[in-house]
């Protein structure tokens, strides 16, 4: 296991004492950290989604509501837990645990400092990658677990949905590895001199996009889309194991909020401020573009995000794969502002070229 | 090679977010492609019918109130242009002219509550149902300066209306009729030519013009397939003829083109308002009818343009004080018979989408 192989070199001399104890306190923080700013997540999007939607969103307990997902946690703990009397207990009792789980694992390697993460693991990147699509097995065991129809079709959907969006995720990371020659996140963000949303402007597209269906977000949260199957995979969940459910949505948005800050905003780095605010800043950002695309578009049907993730990001992500290859081999590390204003002209031209050959209407199916 | 599937059945509702009501489908579904369905009615049954045959013709106004509860003005107002017809009871100028300004106001509130809640099948969260209702509280507080109430009104009268009009009506209604386009512009441009609601709801769930004719559909869904039929135009009731305004059209007859046509007609009754407000003659607002009405034996039918199709109540009198028949042709029950033909083919989260668009009332459909 290379995670337990490695010792962090990056440490200062001075940190008192060795591996375990790094491993202690990271892992400590890193569970604090979670929680703290799930909270805080839970609260930002909850009063800034009341914002979008012209009322004033929760704000009774605490200062400007700031209690309310304390309220919310501690209402949910003492819910009853009502388990499906013809589900598959286990499974059901499982699948909360095995989608908690990998979404906290992510974490490991999200450097919030130079040289601050749990293990500083060469393959980063990769790692982030494989942990992440662990997640959809949870998903799957909620939506067979349960034994109702709503939540199988929700799961099926996840199924699908979140196998085809790992390709072009997957795609979307290598133009950033390419340029800055790691896997290693931290060794990313050092070799962002000026953030790589600049440099791959598709790249980031990509990614952003099939975050948001790898995390469910609108206007991809098909398995969960209350208005068609209710709440999907977790419609028979209740109490803490919906409240892991809950958490688990969350964690995976800070996931992802992390690793876009990590892989194309620049992670720690800014000037005047501690890198660690710079960081947080960053997530917080990247967390409200995604809250904020939940509050104003509709969602897909299966069929179209499929169609998307296939026709219309596959394609894009390899073509970007290919232009950042040819730019990394062929022009000098110098030209670094002329390759920004190509890729942004490049990303201009293939949305042009997308938005005018790449339909999503019909669909329907003779029976 | 096909994989062999087998469709199952699915129930949605009578407990559905998206059933707008305790509707229920019985799909059957393969995959996710909607094989059969099966509309199961009657969740909401209160026997009104029955039980207006044993109420005076002035007590059953309330009862109006509660078919269409989100368009109660229109109900009245059909209702009591029926008794009127059967009576042959005159209805003084400015109760007319009230009537309509009333009755167009209605029919933007119910509007704007059937698009918002299409959007929200179509999975756009919460927030464009939010703007409208919005500005669907500013007519229910013009309603509430007129007759006290925001929700079953009981307003028309039987040769009039309740009350004449309170003096801060004209101007509060002045603010809104100015105010409304703007708005309406607003929803254009957050949600019309939104690609994702394009994919959705174009070319979806296409309810043909010889069909939409063959099931007597009527309002926005037989005009959204392109027949121009408007009760206000083809028989013009109260004091339409006077005024000035267009029947919006679709073309395919597609979930967009009821929803293009719903906001269209949100602007040409901002239009009707406006017309009605400058004609407004001064005079009486009710004529005097016997407190227990005895119409002579005979029936008749009074029609208008409610805001969800052709509302018509049919009345037969035996010259006692209730109605010997008291029948409502629900516009939306009538508009619901083609669901199955509009829903075979398409997909799961398509069935909510084309049902949002037909824009049902459920207590008006089950009565």
């Amino acid at each position: 296991m290379a995670i337990f192989n490695y010792y962090p070199q990056t440490l200062s001399p001075d940190w008192p004492g060795g591996y375990w104890l790094h491993w202690g306190v990271f892992v400590v923080i890193i569970l604090v950290f979670v929680m703290a700013m799930i909270m805080g997540f839970i609260w930002f999007e909850r009063r800034g989604l009341g914002r979008f939607q012209v009322r004033l969103g929760p704000n009774r307990a605490g200062p400007f509501g700031l209690l309310q997902p304390v309220a919310d946690a501690i209402k949910v703990l003492i819910k009853e837990d009502i388990i499906p009397a013809k589900g598959d207990k286990l499974v059901h009792w499982l699948a909360p645990v095995v989608a908690f789980v990998p979404a906290l694992m992510i974490f490991a390697v999200v450097p919030f400092h130079d040289g601050a993460l749990l293990a500083d693991l060469n393959i980063g990147i990769l790692y982030v990658v494989a942990v992440s699509s662990v997640g959809v097995v949870g998903i799957f065991m909620a939506g067979w677990g349960s034994n109702n129809k709503y939540s199988l079709i929700g799961a099926m959907r996840a199924v699908a949905q979140m196998v085809s969006y790992e390709i072009p995720l997957a795609l979307s990371i290598i133009g950033v590895v390419l340029i800055a020659g790691s896997l290693s996140m931290n060794s990313i963000v050092e070799a962002q001199s000026i953030p790589f949303i600049l440099l791959q402007p598709l790249g980031f597209i990509i990614y952003f996009l099939a975050a948001c269906a790898e995390i469910n977000r609108t206007p991809f949260d098909l398995l969960e889309a209350e208005s068609e199957i209710v709440a999907g995979f977790h419609i028979e969940y209740s109490g803490m194991k919906f409240a892991m459910f809950y958490l688990v949505e969350y964690c995976e948005v800070l996931a992802i909020s992390a690793i876009i800050t990590t892989l194309f905003l620049g992670g720690w780095r800014g000037p005047l401020l501690p890198p660690f605010l710079w960081f947080l800043i960053k997530v917080f950002g990247v967390f409200f573009l995604i809250f904020w695309v939940r509050s104003t578009i509709p969602r897909l049907r299966i069929d179209q995000v499929m169609a998307f993730a296939w026709k219309c990001l596959l394609p894009l992500a390899l073509i970007n794969l290919v232009i950042t290859g040819i730019e990394v081999i062929a022009l000098p590390p110098a030209l670094l502002w002329t390759v920004m204003f190509l890729n942004l002209a490049i990303v201009v031209l293939l949305a042009l070229l997308w938005s005018k050959f790449f339909r999503l209407g019909g669909g329907r199916v003779e029976v | 090679m096909a994989i062999k599937t087998e469709p199952f059945v699915i129930n949605v509702g009578p407990q559905h977010p998206s059933t707008h009501g305790v509707f229920r489908m019985r799909l059957t579904l393969d995959g996710e492609v909607i094989v059969d369905v099966e509309p199961v009615l009657g969740y909401l049954h209160r026997g009104i019918e029955k039980l207006a045959e044993g109420r005076t013709y002035t007590q059953n106004i309330p009862f109006t109130d509660r078919l269409d509860y989100l368009a109660s003005m229109s109900n009245n107002l059909a209702y009591v242009l029926a008794v009127e017809k059967l009576a042959g009871i005159p209805v003084p100028e400015r109760a007319e002219y009230l009537r309509v300004i009333i009755a167009e106001l209605q029919r933007i509130a119910s509007h704007l509550v059937g698009v918002g809640a299409f959007l929200n099948d179509c999975g756009a969260f919460m927030t464009p149902l939010l703007y409208m209702f919005r500005e669907r509280e500013k007519i229910l507080d013009l309603f509430e300066m007129v007759c006290g109430q925001r929700l079953t009104y009981n307003y028309m009268r039987i040769g009039g209306v309740s009350h004449d009009i309170p003096a801060e009506f004209l101007p509060a209604l002045d603010r809104f009729v100015t105010t409304m386009p703007g708005f309406i512009d607003e929803y254009d441009q957050l949600l019309a030519e939104n690609e994702i609601l394009l994919a959705r709801a174009k070319g979806v769930g296409i309810l043909p013009e010889e069909l939409a004719i063959n099931i007597s559909a009527s309002g926005p869904v037989l005009r959204g397939s392109g027949v121009r039929w408007d009760i206000r135009k083809a028989d013009p009731y109260s004091v339409y003829d006077r005024l000035e305004f267009d029947i919006p059209t679709g073309s395919v007859g597609d979930c967009y083109d009821r929803y293009w046509v719903r906001i269209q007609e949100m602007r040409q009754s901002v239009r009707i308002i406006r017309q009605a407000v400058e004609q407004l003659p001064p005079g009486e607002v009710r004529t005097e009818v016997p407190h227990l009405l005895h119409p002579p034996v005979g029936e008749a039918y009074g029609h208008i343009e409610a805001p969800k199709g052709e509302l018509g109540f049919y009345l037969v009198s035996d010259n006692s004080i209730a109605p010997y028949r008291f029948h409502v042709r629900a516009p939306t029950l009538i508009n619901l018979t083609a669901l199955r033909d509009m829903m075979i083919g398409w997909k799961v989260a398509d069935a909510v989408a084309i049902f949002g668009s037909i824009d049902i009332c459920l207590a008006e459909v089950d009565r």
